[in-house]
């Protein structure tokens, strides 16, 4: 666990590269995830929302660290647990809330809600409510990306569950063997639903399944933003040079059940309890004043700008129209005066 | 230049593919194939003879044994701006793939909100009749067409395999193409160069007053060798080659359908809740259903795997004796 150590005045390698701002907006992010999930399950509690929904929260810093390096030309693909990926990589909250609440001005007008959220014009290749789905899709854009001679990459992000699946292991071998420009980032949270990763899966870590691909592999402490941000650094810099993909495992803890009929029967509560004494964004909220990159007062108006955005996006979301029922079935096929002219999502 | 030798040049079903293949990566850029020994070996069926040569191993591109990874990949391609064609060695092994097939490139679009696309194509060689037994001789189409988001197709002239290729490589949404092994050696007229054929339209081979036979893939041909019998015995059998699945030209067959007064539905796949149950249920509710004089006859694949004895193969599937007798009885008031 850890980073390699190559500090300058104490402080990592990878502080020299990114500017300060993107340290302040990374916190911002983190919060902002953390109350758009928080603000979810309230309106879900209140009964604004039906269905079902899978938080992130305890899981932040591997969802924004992953993807503050990245641009809108990158890909990502992301999971069922994404919401955290979806503002990583540029969504508008009030148009996810949107989603969440069914209505037409969701980014999926209420054809998707939680599982599907994304934002296609900034390279978010879809959430997944497939184990695993994701992977071969990931492998699919990065493939698009060497044909085309760009430097784009993608982030595939999936959970510990995943690494048991066919799919995972067919595409992490086809992603080798191509040599493609793609990340697979594990966020392990100890459960595949109520199963533990220590009962589901023969290797100690995820990352030594990279072996198996010749692959880097690494595993690191997910629940700190800078260790994120040093192995996507990392990884990213190989794959735009051309070095192929990576394997990176997030050790992380999901602090919600599973999904909103989880009643926590297959762990203790003081499991839960050491996870959240290791709150990701406590952690780097910390590191950050003891860098001098905020102060106190900073951080606070931070968070109530944070609380405007909620409350304006969940106000957005109520206020929207619904989907008609005459455009049930718009979109199952793709109508001839949206035909693509080098597909859409590019 | 003689034009007329040039336009009935003919092909087999086989080569007409592999044209079609080398137009599309000859005319964009966009277009790479991915399969299973589509390289050098050139297709199980060599169907990708010779592509590999000339264009090289970017364009034509050789897949480990892992369809489930292999589609999907060509599902994230064709989300992010490339065209590819994905081959299946047999249909049969779609059955590792239909996650990625039926729940990300059907749906993806929907899903979404429309804000992409997944034009990708798919071609499955089907069917029975080479003696490759239970796991290598299905027609699973009907499952594929049971699946909104997808399209379906099934051509049965080396024409029509060409033309729907390139029309597929043009359409933006995920097209599945069924080629009946059995088909590949057969041969037709094909035009020279780049054209299409529409993935919404059926086509009658054959007009006839008696008796409506629609048919898919291979059926069609059995069809059209029946109603050369039955024209001997006075019965005029009109033949509509579906040719596409999903979507379905409903009206093609409620045309026929009220000329003739009668319609036996023939395919290869497992007869119950099959294509046929469709085209019957087609004409029951609708405005062609006054206009029966008679049952309508499924005549489909019968209610076990596919067997290896080449005579229990032959009676799996409607032969061209089964439609002729069909059509017999139920144009003389025997069904």
């Amino acid at each position: 666990m850890g980073y390699v150590e190559d500090k300058v005045d104490g402080m990592p390698a990878v502080l020299r590269t990114v500017p300060e701002a993107a340290w302040r907006d990374a916190l911002r992010k983190m919060i902002l995830v953390r109350r758009f999930e928080e603000s979810a399950e309230q309106a879900y509690m209140r009964g604004l929302i039906h269905g079902t929904m899978h938080l992130s929260i305890g899981q932040e810093a591997s969802a924004i660290g992953m993807t503050m390096l990245l641009s809108d030309d990158d890909y990502i693909t992301s999971t069922h647990r994404g919401h955290g990926h979806c503002i990583g990589k540029g969504a508008d909250p009030k148009r996810m809330f949107a989603e969440f609440f069914g209505k037409e001005t969701g980014y999926c007008h209420g054809r998707g809600g939680s599982m599907h959220i994304a934002d296609v014009s900034r390279g978010n290749l879809g959430a997944n409510g497939i184990v695993a789905g994701g992977l071969p899709i990931a492998v699919g854009a990065a493939l698009s990306v060497k044909k085309q001679g760009r430097d784009s990459v993608v982030v595939c992000f999936f959970g510990d569950g995943a690494n048991n699946e066919g799919a995972f292991h067919e595409s992490l071998n086809f992603a080798a063997i191509w040599k493609l420009p793609v990340i697979f980032v594990c966020e392990n949270n100890r459960y595949g639903m109520s199963m533990s990763v220590d009962r589901s899966t023969a290797v100690s870590h995820v990352s030594q399944r990279a072996a198996s691909y010749d692959m880097p592999g690494v595993t690191i402490d997910g629940n700190r933003l800078i260790d994120v941000l040093q192995a996507a650094e990392e990884a990213i810099s190989r794959a735009r040079a051309g070095g192929g993909p990576t394997l990176i495992e997030c050790e992380t803890y999901r602090i919600r059940g599973h999904s909103k009929s989880d009643r926590n029967r297959y762990r203790t509560r003081e499991e839960i309890e050491s996870w959240g004494a290791r709150d990701p964004i406590a952690l780097f909220e910390k590191q950050l004043l003891e860098w001098g990159f905020v102060d106190d007062a900073a951080v606070q108006a931070m968070r109530a700008d944070v609380e405007d955005e909620i409350k304006a996006g969940l106000d957005f979301a109520q206020e929207s129209p619904a989907p008609r029922i005459d455009e049930l079935t718009r979109d199952v096929y793709t109508a001839a005066a949206h035909a693509p002219q080098r597909g859409t999502a590019q | 230049m003689n034009t007329a030798t040039s336009q009935a040049r003919e092909l087999t079903y086989a080569q007409a593919i592999n044209e079609a293949l080398a137009i599309a990566l000859e005319r964009d850029d966009r277009v790479f194939l991915m399969g299973e020994d589509i390289g050098v070996y050139g297709g199980a069926f060599q169907v990708t003879g010779g592509l590999y040569e000339r264009f090289g191993p970017e364009r034509v591109m050789d897949t480990p044994i892992a369809e489930l990874a292999g589609a999907g990949i060509a599902v994230g391609a064709a989300m992010t701006g490339s065209r590819p064609v994905y081959e299946f060695q047999f249909s049969d092994f779609a059955t590792l793939a239909m996650e990625q097939i039926v729940n990300q490139a059907a749906k993806m679009r929907y899903m979404l909100g429309g804000g992409v696309s997944v034009p990708v194509v798919m071609r499955f060689p089907a069917g029975s009749g080479t003696g490759a037994a239970a796991q290598h001789s299905q027609s699973l189409e009907a499952w594929f067409a049971h699946v909104p988001g997808l399209k379906v197709v099934q051509p049965s002239t080396p024409h029509d395999a060409k033309g729907m290729l390139l029309a597929a490589l043009d359409d933006p949404d995920p097209v599945m193409i069924f080629e009946h092994k059995l088909l590949y050696k057969s041969k037709g007229v094909v035009p020279e160069g780049y054209y299409v054929e529409p993935l919404d339209k059926a086509v009658v081979r054959r007009t006839g007053e008696d008796v409506t036979i629609v048919a898919t893939s291979i059926m069609s041909v059995r069809a059209l060798e029946a109603a050369e019998t039955l024209a001997q015995d006075g019965i005029d059998a009109e033949v509509v080659d579906l040719r596409s699945i999903r979507p379905i030209d409903r009206q093609a067959i409620i045309d026929s359908v009220r000329k003739t007064s009668r319609l036996i539905c023939v395919y290869e796949g497992v007869r119950q809740l099959g294509i046929g149950s469709e085209i019957a249920a087609i004409v029951s509710e609708g405005e062609a259903f006054d206009a029966l004089d008679a049952p309508i006859v499924r005549l489909g694949g019968a209610d076990c795997p596919l067997p290896y004895n080449p005579q229990l193969e032959r009676a799996a599937v409607p032969q061209v004796d089964d439609i002729v007798d069909a059509a017999r009885r139920l144009v003389g008031g025997r069904i």
